[in-house]
This record gives structure tokens, C-alpha cells and sequence, in this order.
């Protein structure tokens, strides 16, 4: 599998990042170098193997279904780069 | 008498604690260092005031005849990653300058819950992402040591704890945070001939520690000698019900039961680990461990790993996955840099704030991230990632059977030159293949400095314990110490 220039901006826009031609241009062959590289993986007979879920067997748990720290607006917005009227602010997607 | 700042952290403590020094004296030195430091670049923030606040406190109750908490007078460095309220928390990114939380990490406030001050907020790889600290948005840490024979080249500090690990080498704390995904704690210590732990996955809580790999990341104590490592361990780890993934299980003494008596151990020597063109001295180092080990009484036995080449690649797709879905919360709208041209709208202003505020290396692993979870290659990568990261973990429980502890180099070489690997991040990547497999596996795992090379750098080994026993990965770092009689120190320059 080798990774061209198209699909380096495909990955890209699903990573929403920015890319330019030439960003392209020089990501894919890197990738390609790393990926080949992963991608010895393919040899291991993995048939009967479970993937690992957690690392150190440890159960979820769960907790009461209450508000445990609420009533936090104006520190929640605290560090936004726009706020108005007690929300984040962003360009508008609705017409 | 030799300064205040050549003492680590129980000397410190224990210091403050019997009056021959005060802590307002400790916290001076340290203070006075870090603000000569500059050229190291170790520190993003200086904090004075904070480490200052708490020698008073510590100073404060010693007179009124209070019992001194378990780290009075103790001031440290906080790696970046870490959030602290009211103080910058950038994990090295522009991204995130100018971030001051509203709230503090878990492992940060128990430090301090502790009497333990913060010297500053200690530079990194961005967003932990490097072995070498050169991805850092606020430039390279410089190594305190240089090679011999009047060589100058300015030398990675390791990472990506590399601002802990340097700060440490330098003497600019007596000990410091660092979160360890697949090395960040153990290389950066093997490159400064320092020591450090990461403990078993699930120790220490990762609540308030800017994520990069959830399944991986662990915070753990770096300092210069393994009982320093395990009173800042003891005052980091614990139970924490903000973190899913944190075991509720008591904090061990691990300080007071520290022994290097290694009589009824058996350590494993795992032989896939010598590898090809692994660097002569490296080898004979791991001789030497092998030497001290058995003299400190412990019986050597080889096993192996069998699955040990195929963890680097695992780990390249793991990480970088979990990255890429962890790193997808920078969007320019709650925190953080906001990218926003004139007429763009919210697709655009995401993708040209992940642009600007993301570095070449973390956008690569993002993008290898996004790459191995999209639909079609999903199976193929990550899921064939996680069976193989199942083996990787099983050749450790099948070794365990047979010994108690395993005994590596911590890194295939010593200190590189800063630039001489940044071209090719694959060879980057190569060089946490010691301490990657154990990562994988959410092992216990440290570094001690055991030697210098010819160049007269610091050269590391690495002990790997079953999950939970940091008791016994400590006791042996801490016969290899005794042993290895590692005084040597950077000449300073800075």
C-alpha cells in the first residue's frame, strides 16, 4: 500500500489540518517510509489472538448518575479564544 | 560544605527537617540556578513565587513545632504536560501558549498537597511527541553535558522529559515530573546520568495531564538517585476517581522498604535485546549490570522475548491512533489557538488553527493517527496492532514465570547530537526500542545511570519489573547503584 499525494490530503481534511501542495508533496513519501515500516506487523499470525483492551485487568466503574460539579460557566470559558453571552462563539453555520 | 543544590531530595528533606538549613535557604539556591540556567532552555515558565510560598509554609510550621509534611521544603520541576492552575500549561505547543488551567492535575496537587514547590514548568517534546526534545514549539533543551576532548556540540537531553532530565543533570532541581508513553521518562534519564521510574500503568493518575497516548501515558518521578525516585513516587501515585484507568490500590512505603539486597531474586537477561549493531560499550555496560546484579545476590537467568522487533511498530500505530483521536479536541473553540481568516468558516477555521498550532512531528502522527483508523485500513493496523501488542504483553508474562525482574539497556545509544537524527524520524523512532515493549506491556520500569561511554556521556540500564512491583524494579536499580558508584556531573558551562 503505498500512500500518493492525493491521499495525503484525503487524510488531511479527516484530520482537519491544513495542508499545502507542497505539505504534501514532502508528507508522503515520509509516510510511506514509516508505513512500510509498520506494516511488518502483516507477518505476525495473530489468528487466535484477542486485541488488547487494557493494559492492567481493571474494571470500569461506574458512579452515581448526579451532578458532581456543576454550575462552572464562567470558568469553563474561561480559556476560549471567543465567548459571548455565557457560550463559545464560533463563525456561523447556518444561514 | 557543599551547596544546598548538590543535594537531592531526602537530603533536602531531611535537612529542613533537623534546621540545618531552612527551606527559604533551599528554595534561594534552586531559584538562583534556574535563573542562570537560560541556555539550558530547560524551563517554559519560571515559577520563584510558588516554591517560595512553600519553603514559608515549610519554615512556618517547623517553628511553631508542626509535623512537616512528607516533602517540606522540597522544591521540584513540573514538566509542561502537567496542568497547574493559574500557570501556563503548554505541553510545549504554540497551541496551547498561554493556557493557564482553571483547575490542577491530579499528580501536581499531591505534590504540593505534600509541601513539595514548583521551581517552573519544565520544557518537553510537543505534546510529548519526540526522543530528543527538538519538537518543542519554545526551541531545543540543551543537554548539561557535553563529549569530551573539547567537543562542543550542543547534545539532546533525551525526551521527551528532556527539560526534567536536563534541569536534574544541571542541578537545578533536586527532582522532577515526568509522564513516560513509550521512554519519556527512562531515555531522557540514560542521556543525563540521572534515574527514573515509570511506574505500572494505572499508578499514578493521569487526570489533568495533557493526553497524547491514553493506553500508555504514565506520569513518574525522575531525579538523581532510586530513593529519590521513590519518595517522589510515594507523594505522586495513589487512587484517583477522576481517572478511569487508575488502580484502587494503596500506595506502597516504597521509600522505607527500599533494599538492594537482591538474594532470592532471579533476573531475566531477555536475548533479543542484543541486538545487531547495538554499540560495543552498550553491551559490555549490560555485562556490568549482569556482574553487579549477581554480586548484589541475585541469580541470572536468560529468557525470551520473542515478539520484542515487532514492538516499535505496534507502538508506531497505537500511539499515534490514540494521539490523533486525543489531539482532535484542539479546535479553536473552547481553548486554545484560533486560527480565523476573514470570510472562513468552521471548517476552515479548524483546519488552519490545527495548521498553525500543531509542529511538523505532531501533525505527522496525527496524520499516521487518522491514517490507521480510517475506514478500510482499520483491521489491518490497529486491530492487528492491539493482537500483537497482546503477544508483546504475554512474552512478559511467560518470562515472569521464570524470573523476577528483567535487566536491559535503557537505550541503544548515548546522547546524540541535536539535529544529527531530527532529519529521519524513523531513525528517531528506532531509538525507544528498549523502552517501548514494556510500555506496551504497562510495565514498571527504570533507568539508573550505570557508566560513561568513551566520549564520557552517561549510559543507562534499564530494570522492568511485573506489574505493580516498583518495590522490586527500585531495589534492584538501587543494587545496580551502589555498585556502579555513578558520581560523574556535567562540567557547567551555562
Amino acid at each position: 500500500m503505498s500512500v500518493d499525494t492525493a491521499t495525503v490530503k484525503k487524510v488531511a481534511s479527516l484530520a482537519r489540518i491544513a495542508i499545502s501542495d507542497a505539505d504534501a508533496e514532502r508528507l508522503a513519501p515520509e509516510l510511506n517510509n514509516i508505513l512500510g515500516w509498520i506494516e511488518q506487523l502483516g507477518e505476525v499470525d495473530t489468528s487466535s489472538v484477542e486485541p488488547m483492551t487494557a493494559v492492567i485487568p481493571n474494571k470500569l466503574r461506574l458512579r452515581e448518575d448526579v451532578v458532581t460539579e456543576g454550575n462552572q460557566r464562567d470558568a469553563v470559558l474561561q480559556n476560549a479564544p471567543q465567548g459571548e453571552h455565557g457560550f463559545f462563539t464560533v463563525p456561523k453555520v447556518v444561514e | 560544605m557543599s551547596e544546598i543544590t548538590d543535594l537531592g531530595v531526602a537530603a533536602l528533606r531531611d535537612g529542613v527537617r533537623a534546621g540545618t538549613f531552612s527551606a527559604r535557604e533551599v528554595a534561594d539556591a534552586f531559584i538562583v540556578k534556574v535563573s542562570k540556567a537560560k541556555a539550558l532552555n530547560a524551563f517554559i515558565v519560571e515559577t520563584p513565587e510558588h516554591a517560595l510560598a512553600a519553603a514559608t509554609a515549610a519554615d512556618e510550621a517547623l517553628a511553631k513545632g508542626e509535623a512537616l509534611k512528607p516533602l517540606a521544603g522540597v522544591p521540584i520541576g513540573m514538566k509542561d504536560l502537567f496542568a497547574t492552575k493559574g500557570v501556563q500549561t503548554t505541553a510545549a505547543s504554540h497551541m496551547l501558549e498561554g493556557f493557564k488551567p482553571v483547575y490542577e492535575s491530579t499528580v501536581s496537587q499531591k505534590l504540593w498537597d505534600a509541601g513539595a514547590g514548583m521551581l517552573g514548568k519544565l520544557n518537553l517534546d510537543q505534546f510529548a511527541m519526540g526522543s530528543s526534545n527538538e519538537t518543542s514549539y519554545f526551541g531545543n533543551v540543551i543537554s548539561p553535558w557535553r563529549r569530551g576532548g573539547g567537543d562542543n556540540a550542543p547534545l539532546a537531553p533525551g525526551g521527551s522529559s528532556g527539560g526534567s532530565s536536563a534541569a536534574i543533570a544541571a542541578r537545578l532541581v533536586p527532582g522532577a515530573t515526568g509522564t513516560d508513553t513509550g521512554g519519556s521518562i527512562r531515555q531522557p534519564a540514560a542521556f543525563t546520568g540521572i534515574s527514573g521510574i515509570k511506574p505500572t500503568y494505572g499508578r499514578c493518575s493521569r487526570w489533568g495531564v495533557v493526553a497524547f497516548a491514553s493506553s500508555l501515558d504514565q506520569a513518574g518521578p525522575m531525579a538523581r538517585d532510586v530513593k529519590d525516585c521513590a519518595i517522589l513516587l510515594e507523594n505522586m501515585a495513589g487512587f484517583d476517581a477522576k481517572d478511569s484507568t487508575s488502580l484502587n490500590l494503596p500506595v506502597p512505603k516504597w521509600e522505607e522498604l527500599l533494599s538492594g539486597d537482591l538474594k532470592g531474586k532471579k533476573i531475566g537477561i531477555p536475548k533479543e535485546y542484543r541486538l545487531d549493531g547495538t554499540p560495543e560499550e552498550i553491551l559490555a555496560l549490560w555485562d556490568q549490570g549482569i556482574a553487579w546484579v549477581k554480586d548484589a545476590g541475585a541469580e541470572v537467568v536468560e529468557v525470551s522475548l520473542p515478539h520484542t522487533k515487532y514492538a516499535l511498530p505496534t507502538y508506531y500505530i497505537i500511539a499515534p491512533a490514540e494521539a490523533s483521536s486525543n489531539l482532535a479536541r484542539y479546535d479553536g473553540v473552547r481553548y486554545g489557538l484560533r486560527e480565523l481568516a476573514d470570510g472562513q468558516n468552521l471548517q476552515d477555521m479548524y483546519a488552519a488553527t490545527r495548521a498553525a498550532g500543531f509542529g511538523p512531528e505532531v501533525q505527522r502522527r496525527i496524520l499516521i493517527g487518522t491514517y490507521v483508523l480510517s475506514a478500510g485500513f482499520y483491521d489491518a493496523y490497529f486491530t492487528q496492532a492491539s493482537k500483537v501488542r497482546t503477544l508483546i504483553a504475554q512474552d512478559f508474562e511467560n518470562a515472569f514465570t521464570v524470573c523476577d525482574l528483567l535487566l536491559t539497556p535503557t537505550a541503544p545509544s548515548a546522547a546524540f547530537a541535536l539535529g544529527e537524527k531530527s532529519a529521519d524520524p524513523l531513525a528517531m523512532y528506532l531509538n525507544d526500542v528498549f523502552t517501548v515493549p514494556a510500555s506496551l506491556a504497562g510495565l514498571p520500569a527504570m533507568s539508573v545511570p550505570a557508566g560513561l561511554d568513551s566520549a564520557g556521556l552517561p549510559l543507562g540500564l534499564q530494570i522492568i519489573g511485573k506489574p505493580l512491583d516498583e518495590q522490586g524494579v527500585l531495589g534492584a536499580g538501587l543494587a545496580i547503584e551502589q555498585r556502579a558508584g555513578f558520581t560523574a556531573r556535567p562540567e557547567q558551562w551555562w
